[in-house]
């Protein structure tokens, strides 16, 4: 009964956040709202971790084969990017080093600020 | 055979196997180079030229578990919820970070798309590269890109950037175990976390809260950043 619990919980978050995703004008996808509304739950207390933790691990253990059938889909695409594989590498290869190097360095300032000045 | 193809859960049943000797495959080899998501792709498309199934036929079977996409991306909040509580006293240069980080890769990938002369389906496509595969597949199909193009430069970039997050850290002299923490998570969401894990628990646990945040906070300003194009 416990799984069954803890699904009922989080497929209620999960139509919450259809809920909201059809009342807010926003092309904000519906599981963004379902899971900061289950993190804002969390947070308030309304809903305890043992009441979501089993079934939630299992579910977010399955979420990367569900990028399988997307992926696969590339075969369709292709035409229209193989003609750009080096320019999106490129894209891919310069952005990623540069995200990862201005996050950590905005990060590293707010931690050594907070250090030496008290 | 012709029957047999026609089962609406063999595409699935396929899927778990290919996905299943995916991990098995990285696991033997420990590289993030074997990603399972890749691998598997792999094997699904031989398996659909060798028996001769429809890649329709393939993508109608996979409706029957694609459903769950949404409910498992909103267990993302149970891990972050917990990292959160761990993380408290860091939150302000985490968030600080994550901002950072997931702004200025937005512009990047937007201007750089931009001189290149992308067209919209492209640009939109590459625009959630850094995010979990979770949000940045719905958002690019949102904003009418090719969820299959997303998924593939998201893998990739989790691949990048976790072979040369070490190097990347030392390049950017990026010291301070939180720092790095929401360096792999931000620009390397999943894949890089794993790698993260390696390194130490609380990189691991940073990265982990990171990607949440930097995925949440693409969401909110995607829509925005679609009306410049």
């Amino acid at each position: 009964m416990k799984y069954l619990n803890q699904l009922c919980v989080i497929l209620g978050f999960t139509l919450a956040g259809e809920a909201l995703q059809r009342l807010v004008p926003l092309p904000i996808p519906a599981s963004v709202y379902g899971l900061a509304l289950l993190f804002l739950a969390l947070c308030a207390g309304l809903v305890k971790v043992e009441q979501v933790k089993e079934t939630g691990a299992f579910l977010a253990g399955i979420l990367a084969i569900l990028f399988v059938a997307p992926a696969v889909g590339i075969v369709e695409h292709w035409a229209l990017i193989s003609p750009h594989l080096f320019s999106i590498g490129l894209i891919l290869a310069a952005t990623t080093c540069l995200t990862f190097g201005i996050s950590g360095r905005v990060a590293q300032r707010f931690l050594k600020g907070g250090e030496d000045h008290g | 055979m012709a029957e047999l193809l026609s089962v609406g859960i063999l595409p699935v049943v396929v899927t778990l196997i290919a996905f299943r000797l995916g991990q098995l495959l990285q696991q033997k080899f420990k590289t993030p180079l074997l990603n399972p998501i890749l691998t598997a792709m792999l094997l699904v498309l031989g398996f659909l030229f060798l028996t001769g199934m429809d890649i329709g036929t393939y993508q109608t079977g996979m409706k029957n578990i694609s459903w769950l996409m949404t409910p498992a991306t909103v267990c993302l909040a149970i891990p972050m919820y917990a990292q959160f509580q761990a993380l408290r006293k860091n939150l302000k240069a985490i968030a600080a970070g994550i901002a950072a980080g997931t702004v200025s890769c937005l512009i990047m990938v937007f201007c750089l798309c931009a001189v290149l002369q992308f067209d919209r389906s492209l640009t939109v496509s590459l625009l959630p590269k850094s995010i979990t595969s979770a949000i940045g597949v719905v958002l690019s199909e949102m904003g009418g890109g090719m969820p299959s193009l997303t998924t593939a430069s998201i893998v990739l970039t989790g691949i990048f950037a976790s072979i040369l997050g070490t190097g990347f850290c030392r390049l950017f002299r990026i010291t301070h175990p939180v720092a790095q923490g929401v360096a792999f998570g931000t620009a390397g969401h999943v894949i890089a976390t794993a790698r993260a894990n390696e390194l130490s628990p609380l990189i691991g646990a940073v990265s982990s809260l990171s990607l949440v945040v930097a995925g949440l906070l693409t969401a909110v300003i995607f829509p925005f950043v679609l009306t410049f194009l």
